[in-house]
């Protein structure tokens, strides 16, 4: 019933807010799915990647640069980045996973792909090196779906059904058999090992489909801004940004890495708001506050936003 | 190339990464022993650079002399930290930790920020331009004065850890967390001493660093970044190895900023980890565990 109020109230959106407004709800989405990916890794299968702008860089570039260069529209260049991304996934969690990498040493691992990456592209002229990528920013009052070029209203509504699409592909994996052995490897690694079931290869599946998807947010991220710098991209901040929504709504959870993203975009909006509104515009100062909630949230919520909620509401999470 | 170029770049490699090994081995020092990844230590660095800097503008204090208040201050606060934000967070899962830490990260850095603007800031002292010369060699008398102090504070480290009741208490909570509750060690306290000590060895990187380059809020996360390089190739609770992996690093950054590109520097220093990591994952002087 209340996801039926919440799905209308989101489809109907665009019909009533403004751009400003539309660009947050954007934003939100785009975090919420990015966020689901991330939680497909860690959430479920318990492996901590700190390095998902990895492939939501290598992704923007590939499909940014399909169309650069050869005009190839992004629907096309979205198998192909899906592809590499899944390929590059793949060969991160070999690497780590046969050499029995895991905990905070995976963790290092993914941030030294994604820095190692960032420095590539950097020297990378095909993709104009750190000088950055422009897409034509061809018009935005008419939709061309073959080409991914319209209002924003455009660009909500394709993020509406991939995070939503997310939320799905989420619910059914986490009560598939995949799931069951996902969490049974989070919990306990070796014990799920003796019950018979290949770690190894779960995890390598967790790693790919979780990259693939990050795929799909990074060739929005190209086609949504337009502009790609391998220094804004692949920043390790980046990765920060998609792994903070799920922290803070709840590891693990369907709804936690949607609600932390709503959250955490309205909370630094409004500190933005707020502080223009008393005057207060010194650079820093909005981040201190974010830095300080983050502080509070994660030492008073150790699971999250999502579980505490689901407890107080009485629903199962 | 001239050699004697080569030469020079691989000397002041050598000596800068000495400053980054001591850096790293403050992070060595708390991972090892309390099993949190500091993710803010390029940032608490930035802070005691920071630090320098306005002892250097405001009491015209040396920062080698700035060394003793700052690694004093960063004790105290290393100690508050743990007590009061990490120690409740030793038993939660990594992500947990990693987000305590990022939060504390970007407080930092844009306290800095807000502090002291977005504007580089730097200490001009007589040695920095000065050299010792020794032939075709030329050694610059910052950062041999620098490489020096992190040698100096490494020995007392090491001392500390050796020879005295605290280091060996602190060392067996390392090695049995359990063992060393049993047999009477107030760990919590021996925990909020290891971050102090930790957070005195990045004091003292950053007073030297300061000698070395200018500083700007944004340098954090790139030191955090680095340290956490060094620690992992030299091998984790390894102190040798931290010099070590910060001489190397240092030198492989030099030679990639002279024979490809100086914003290539730190790629090299990526691919060394990864492939420390996957063919030796206890890195080069560390222990199988």
């Amino acid at each position: 019933m209340l996801l039926a109020v919440l799905g209308v109230l989101l489809a109907a959106l665009p019909a009533f807010a403004g751009n400003y407004l539309l660009s947050v709800a954007t934003l939100i989405l785009y975090l919420a799915f990015a966020g689901q990916a991330w939680n497909v890794m860690m959430g479920f299968a318990g492996q901590l990647s700190l390095g998902h702008s990895l492939y939501v860089g290598v992704a923007a570039y590939v499909a940014g640069g399909l169309f650069f260069h050869y005009g190839i529209g992004p629907w096309a260049g979205l198998w192909l980045a899906m592809l590499v991304c899944m390929l590059m996934g793949a060969a991160i969690g070999f690497l780590a996973f046969r050499f029995g990498i895991s905990g905070v040493y995976f963790a290092l691992l993914t941030i030294a792909f994604a820095e190692f990456t960032r420095i590539g592209f950097d020297h990378l002229g095909w993709t104009g090196g750190p000088g950055g990528m422009f897409l034509k920013v061809a018009q935005r009052d008419q939709i061309d779906l073959l080409n991914f070029r319209g209002p924003p209203a455009m660009y909500y509504y394709a993020m509406l059904v991939l995070a939503a699409g997310a939320f799905a592909l989420c619910a059914w994996l986490l009560r598939s058999r995949a799931g069951y052995y996902w969490q049974a490897i989070r919990e306990n690694e070796e014990a799920a090992q003796a019950l018979g079931i290949n770690t190894f290869r779960w995890k390598m599946i967790a790693m790919m489909i979780s990259s693939a998807m990050t795929a799909v947010a990074g060739v929005f991220f190209a086609f949504y801004y337009n502009n790609l710098f391998p220094e804004q991209i692949f920043h390790i901040s980046r990765s920060i940004e998609i792994i903070l929504g799920p922290i803070i709504g709840g590891v693990g959870t369907l709804f936690g890495p949607i609600l932390g993203a709503a959250v955490l975009t309205v909370l630094g909006d409004s500190i933005t708001e707020l502080l223009a509104a008393f005057g207060w515009e010194i650079p820093g100062i909005k981040q201190v506050f974010y830095g300080v909630v983050l502080l509070a949230v994660i030492m008073f919520l150790p699971h999250g936003i999502w579980p505490a909620l689901a407890r107080r509401l009485g629903i199962s999470k | 190339m001239a050699w004697d170029l080569i030469a020079n770049v691989v000397i002041s490699g050598v000596l800068t990464g000495l400053v980054y090994g001591l850096m790293a081995l403050g992070l060595s020092v708390i991972f090892g022993v309390v099993r949190v990844v500091n993710f803010a230590h390029g940032e608490m660095m930035t802070i005691a650079m920071y630090a320098a800097v306005v002892l250097f503008a405001t009491l015209k204090l040396d920062p080698f002399l700035a060394i003793v208040p700052v690694a004093l201050a960063f004790f105290a606060f290393g100690y508050a930290m743990q007590t009061a934000l990490i120690n409740p967070f030793i038993t939660r899962p990594e992500h947990s930790q990693f987000m305590l830490l990022v939060a504390v990260a970007i407080i930092m850095v844009n306290g800095l920020l807000l502090a002291f603007g977005p504007n580089a800031m730097n200490v001009q002292t007589e040695y920095q331009l000065e050299s010792f010369a020794l032939g075709p060699l030329l050694f610059d008398k910052g950062r041999v004065y620098a490489a020096g102090a992190a040698l100096a504070a490494s020995g007392a480290l090491f001392a500390f850890f050796r020879f005295t009741l605290t280091g060996k208490a602190i060392r067996a909570c390392a090695d049995n967390y359990l063992g060393a509750k049993v047999v009477g060690l107030n760990v919590k306290h021996l925990y909020a001493l290891t971050f102090g000590v930790g957070s005195v060895c990045v004091a003292v990187a950053g007073c030297a660093m300061a000698i070395l380059l200018e500083v700007t809020p944004q340098l954090g996360p790139g030191y955090t970044l680095l340290a956490f390089v060094i620690v992992i190739v030299g091998g984790l609770g390894s102190m040798g190895g931290a010099l070590l992996g910060g001489v190397l690093i240092g030198v492989s950054e030099a030679l990639a900023g002279l024979f490809i590109a100086p914003s290539a520097k730190s790629m090299f220093s990526f691919g060394l980890l990864i492939l420390v990591l996957l063919f030796r994952p206890q890195g080069l002087l560390g222990r199988k565990s």
